[in-house]
Order: C-alpha cells, then sequence, then structure tokens
C-alpha cells in the first residue's frame, strides 16, 4: 500500500485539518513509511476465528436514571467559548 | 527536605516539624530557580498554591489531616483543574482555563494536597520525548541537553529534579514508565478502569490510565490510595471494594522477603533492538530480584512484535475520533481569519495542532474510512486480542514478568523527532501492556554513563499491591532510586 498525494489531501479533508502542498507532501512519505515499516506487517497475520477485542475488560455499559444531575453551569461555559451572543455559540452562517 | 519522600514529608507535616505553607514556598523557590531550565512546568500560580497550602495547616491544626494534606503534588496538564490553566501541551487549548475538576484533582483536592502547578507534556500526550508539546521539551536534569522521555516528561523532570515531591501522570503506551525510566523515578501504569479518566483530556480512551510518579515503590502506594476508587461518571470505571495499597508493603522484610515469588522473563525483550548497557543493567537487577528469594523463569510473549502496529492503529482510530471535538467553536483555539464554517474548522484544526497529533489523527482518520477498517481497525483489534491472550498464559507460569521499560537511556533531543518510526520503536516494551490493559510499574535500577535506567515489572489484572511490594523489597536493598541529578541537588 502507499498512500498517493490525493489520498492525503482527502483524508485531511474528512479529518478538517487544512494542509498546504509541502505538508501533503511530508505528510504522506512519513505516513508512508510508518505503515510500510511498522503496520503492514501486521495484515499478514493469520487472524482468522479471532474475535476483535475492543476493550480491555468485557464489562457491560452501565445504564443509569434518566434523570438531571448536572447543575446549569451555562454562563461559565459560554464564557470559554470564541465567540457567543444571547446566550448561543456564534459560527459563520450555514443556513442562507 | 528535597531529599525527603512522601512518606517523611507527611510525617514532617504531622509533627509540625514543618508546615504546608513552607513547604510549598520551598518547592515554589526551586521552580522559580530551575524551571527556566528543565522547561518542567506549563502553569504555576504561587497565589493558588499557597491558599491551599494554608487551608491544610488549618487542617492539621485541627487534627483532620489525611498522609498527604498539605503536600504539594504537580499535577499533568491533561488534568482538568478548576480555574487552572489546562492545556493538554497544546496550542488548541492554551487558552483554556477549566471550569471543573476532573475526578484525580477532586480526590487531590479532598485529601487536602495542595496543587504545586500543571506540567509539561507531549502535545495531547501524543509523544515519547515531550518534544512535541507546544511548550517546547521539558529537560532531563541528568542531562539537560537530553529528552525526559514522554508523554508525562514534565512530571518526570520536577520529580527528578525536586521541584516536586511527586506528581500525577498519565500512560497510554508507556507515558508514566518510560520517562520514569528515563529520569530514575519510580512510577506506575494501574489497571485500565481503576483511575477515573473523568475529567482527564483524552488521547486513546480504551488505553489512557492516569497514575503516579514519584521517587519510591511507597509513595506511589500513597498517590494510588488517593487516585484509584469507582467514578460513575466515568462509563469504564471499575466498581470495585477500595484497596489500601500501603497495607501490601513488606514492613520489616527479612532475607529473602520474596521467597516463592515467580518473575517471567519473556525472551522478546532482551533480543536485537535492546541497547547492552539497558539489557545488563536490568539483568543485574533480576539477579538482585533472585539473591532476595524470587525464582525466574523464561517465558514467551511470541505476538509482542505486533504491539507497536497495533498500538498505532488503535490509538490514531481513538485519537482521530476523540479530537475531533475541538472546532473551535466551545472552547479553545479558534483561526482569527476564516470563510464559511468548513473553512473555520479546517484552519482552527491546522493552525490548532501539531505536526504528530495531525499525523496520528490522519493515520486515524484513514484506518477508520470506508474500505480500510476490516483490513486495518479490525485487524488490529484481532492482534490485540492475541497479545492479551499471550500476556494471560505467561500468567499461568508467574506472577510478575520483567524486562527493560525502554530499549535505551534517554537520547538527545532533536535525535529522533524527524524520524517517527524510530521515534515510536522506543515504546516497544511497554504498549503491549496498554493493550492488554495490565498493571505494570518502571523502577531505577541503574546507571549508564550517568543516565539512569528502568526496570519494567509487568503484573496480572488488579494485582498492583503485588508489584508495588516487590519494588519496595527491591528499593530497601539498593539506593538506586535515591540517586539525584548533581546539577539540581543542592539542598
Amino acid at each position: 500500500m502507499s498512500l498517493t498525494l490525493d489520498q492525503v489531501r482527502q483524508i485531511a479533508y474528512l479529518a478538517r485539518i487544512e494542509i498546504g502542498d509541502a505538508e501533503a507532501e511530508s505528510m504522506s512519505t512519513q505516513i508512508n513509511e510508518i505503515f510500510l515499516t511498522l503496520i503492514e506487517p501486521m495484515l499478514a497475520i493469520d487472524t482468522h476465528g479471532i474475535e476483535p477485542m475492543s476493550h480491555t475488560r468485557d464489562i457491560a455499559q452501565r445504564l443509569r436514571m434518566d434523570v438531571i444531575t448536572e447543575k446549569d453551569r451555562r454562563d461559565a461555559f459560554l464564557a470559554l467559548a470564541p465567540e457567543t451572543e444571547a446566550g448561543l455559540y456564534l459560527v459563520p452562517r450555514v443556513v442562507e | 527536605m528535597s531529599t525527603y519522600t512522601l512518606a517523611q514529608l507527611s510525617r514532617a507535616l504531622a509533627s509540625k516539624e514543618i508546615s504546608s505553607v513552607e513547604l510549598t514556598r520551598f518547592y515554589l523557590e526551586r521552580i522559580e530557580r530551575y524551571n527556566p531550565k528543565l522547561n518542567a512546568f506549563i502553569t504555576v500560580d504561587p497565589e493558588k498554591s499557597i491558599a491551599q497550602a494554608k487551608t491544610a495547616d488549618e487542617r492539621q491544626s485541627t487534627g483532620q489531616a489525611g498522609p498527604l494534606t498539605g503536600i504539594p503534588i504537580a499535577q499533568k496538564d491533561i488534568f482538568c483543574a478548576m480555574g487552572w490553566p489546562t492545556s493538554c501541551g497544546s496550542k488548541m487549548l492554551a487558552n483554556f482555563t477549566s471550569p471543573y475538576d476532573s475526578h484525580v484533582i477532586e480526590r487531590f483536592n479532598a485529601e487536602g494536597a495542595v496543587l504545586l502547578g500543571k506540567t509539561n507534556m507531549d502535545e495531547f500526550a501524543m509523544g515519547s520525548s515531550n518534544e512535541t508539546s507546544h511548550f517546547g521539551p521539558a529537560r532531563n536534569p541528568w542531562d539537560t541537553a537530553r529528552i525526559p522521555g514522554g508523554s508525562s516528561g514534565g512530571s518526570a523532570v520536577a520529580v527528578a529534579a525536586s521541584l516536586a515531591p511527586a506528581a500525577t501522570a498519565t500512560d497510554t503506551g508507556g507515558s508514566i514508565r518510560q520517562p520514569s525510566a528515563m529520569c530514575g523515578l519510580t512510577g506506575i501504569k494501574p489497571t485500565y478502569g481503576i483511575v477515573s479518566r473523568y475529567g482527564m483530556i483524552a488521547y486513546a480512551s480504551s488505553l489512557d490510565q492516569g497514575g503516579p510518579i514519584a521517587r519510591t515503590a511507597e509513595d506511589c502506594a500513597l498517590l494510588l490510595n488517593v487516585m484509584t476508587g469507582f467514578d460513575e461518571r466515568d462509563s469504564t470505571s471499575l466498581d470495585r471494594p477500595k484497596e489500601d495499597y500501603m497495607h501490601g508493603l513488606s514492613p520489616l522484610p527479612n532475607d529473602r522477603p520474596l521467597a516463592g515469588l515467580k518473575i517471567g522473563i519473556p525472551k522478546e525483550f532482551f533480543g536485537e533492538g535492546c541497547a547492552a548497557n539497558v539489557m545488563d543493567c536490568v539483568m543485574e537487577a533480576i539477579a538482585a530480584y533472585r539473591r532476595l528469594g524470587a525464582e525466574t523463569l523464561e517465558i514467551s510473549l511470541p505476538n509482542m512484535h505486533l504491539s507497536i502496529p497495533a498500538y498505532y492503529v488503535v490509538a490514531s482510530a481513538e485519537a482521530s475520533s476523540n479530537l475531533s471535538r475541538f472546532d473551535g467553536v466551545r472552547y479553545g483555539y479558534r483561526a482569527p481569519e476564516y470563510g464559511d464554517i468548513n473553512d473555520m474548522y479546517m484552519k482552527t484544526r491546522a493552525q490548532g495542532f501539531g505536526a504528530e497529533v495531525k499525523r496520528r489523527i490522519l493515520i486515524g482518520t484513514y484506518v477508520l474510512s470506508h474500505g480500510y477498517y476490516d483490513a486495518y481497525y479490525l485487524q488490529a483489534q484481532r492482534i490485540r486480542r492475541l497479545i492479551a491472550n499471550d500476556f494471560s498464559s505467561a500468567f499461568d507460569q508467574c506472577d510478575i514478568i520483567m524486562g527493560p521499560t525502554s530499549p535505551t537511556t534517554a537520547f538527545r533531543i532533536g535525535e529522533k523527532i524527524a524520524d517517527p518510526v524510530q521515534m515510536y520503536l522506543s515504546d516497544i516494551y511497554t504498549i503491549a501492556v496498554n493493550l492488554a490493559g495490565l498493571p505494570a510499574l518502571s523502577h531505577p535500577c541503574g546507571f549508564s554513563e550517568n543516565l539512569p535506567i528502568g526496570i519494567q515489572l509487568i503484573g496480572n489484572y488488579f494485582n498492583e499491591t503485588r508489584l508495588l511490594n516487590t519494588a519496595h523489597c527491591f528499593q530497601q536493598m539498593t539506593d538506586w532510586h535515591l540517586r539525584r541529578p548533581a546539577l539540581f541537588d543542592d539542598v
């Protein structure tokens, strides 16, 4: 496997990270090197019949009562945002 | 005073030999003097720390003090602490002041410990050298031209240079154990699920685990007593009876305190890739363990070599998902200029994240994308199970697994940063433990050219007490853990 420059640009777009030409170039060299040297050898291993392990302990998710447990701290949280108005987060217009 | 362990400081506070305010000032002054050279702390706030120390002194005088009341603790800048900047080593959060406490900070506050400052770290805990920090690298006090290890580099530097008596850290692929080894300290990554991740900024959620870095195993036991415990706000927190890790330490070691202990030596840990000086030193420590009564046997962890690929697929996948929250809308950095909302996201994330974080987000996005998920992500998860099964078979034969923590001593700043493959290989002995979710400890076991070397002790699930007591017995017979870097040993 080898990622093309276009693929790297596409992945960066999916991850919403702007990437310039020089950066795409160096990123693709490094990522290809990581895949080739470190990750690809894993693909040859026969794991037929092995259950994927997504978690270290096989525990069921706990449930809780559907009640409000948090205090209203709207002002404290809004104060952290880059831009707010009238108790709302502001972003560039998304609906015309 | 800077040579005191936590246990000794605790006694000095209880007997009023010293007050918490005096102790806190003492460490703040050391930080002021040495931090410009070492870059161990990202934030200190003397006013806040002294206020906490005053409260601790009041508690001490009214007889309501616990073992850590009044003791200054350095906190890794990954733990949200209310009213404190919490940057996670990133430009993305450089302007973020946490509006709440993580579970770990809550527990230290409840004990009356003093928050001494927030320590430097690799950006979002992604790194093995502390060089990916937005705030520049922390420097190893044993040789300031060298890295301290990572990602909890600042925590290890703070303790090694006696800028703090102990520190918290987190470990996703070795970030507690590797800096402990490289700075000559003792650190333990607990079993996954016993330290709550609430308020601990997420990198790879199925691997991340908080734990302490200190001088001795006894100090780690004291800190674990505070840090562990069920927390319903972390969906993977384990609801089990609280343990007293101090209780398991042998009070009066006899000649052979470890008689009956079976130590497994995995041949895969001593092959190509491990530096000769590290190998020799670790083998000598294992011989010392034999003199303490333990027996040793060779074991095999046949899938060990697959832990690096499995880790970099699983951790990057989880990171790409976790770090999608940094969008410049609710908190943290936002690019100063942008067009539409998509452009705002893309510029914010391009400017807010450093190169290593971007690289892992891109790898994670790729391995989770349509058409590649089965080949990479599911395959990595299957290999993760093979690795966990290897440990499970090994623990049928032995009680503790021992080997090097890191394949080399601390390398030079700049030596590996341009070569991610070499950097990732420096975690080769630590990451399998995270994939399996096991507890593991690193303690100092010698030096090569005045640089510390660490030995790693891996235990079965919930065997923290056994790990701590084993290291404790070693530390009663040896003095590697008491060695201090000459440059900063002036008190």
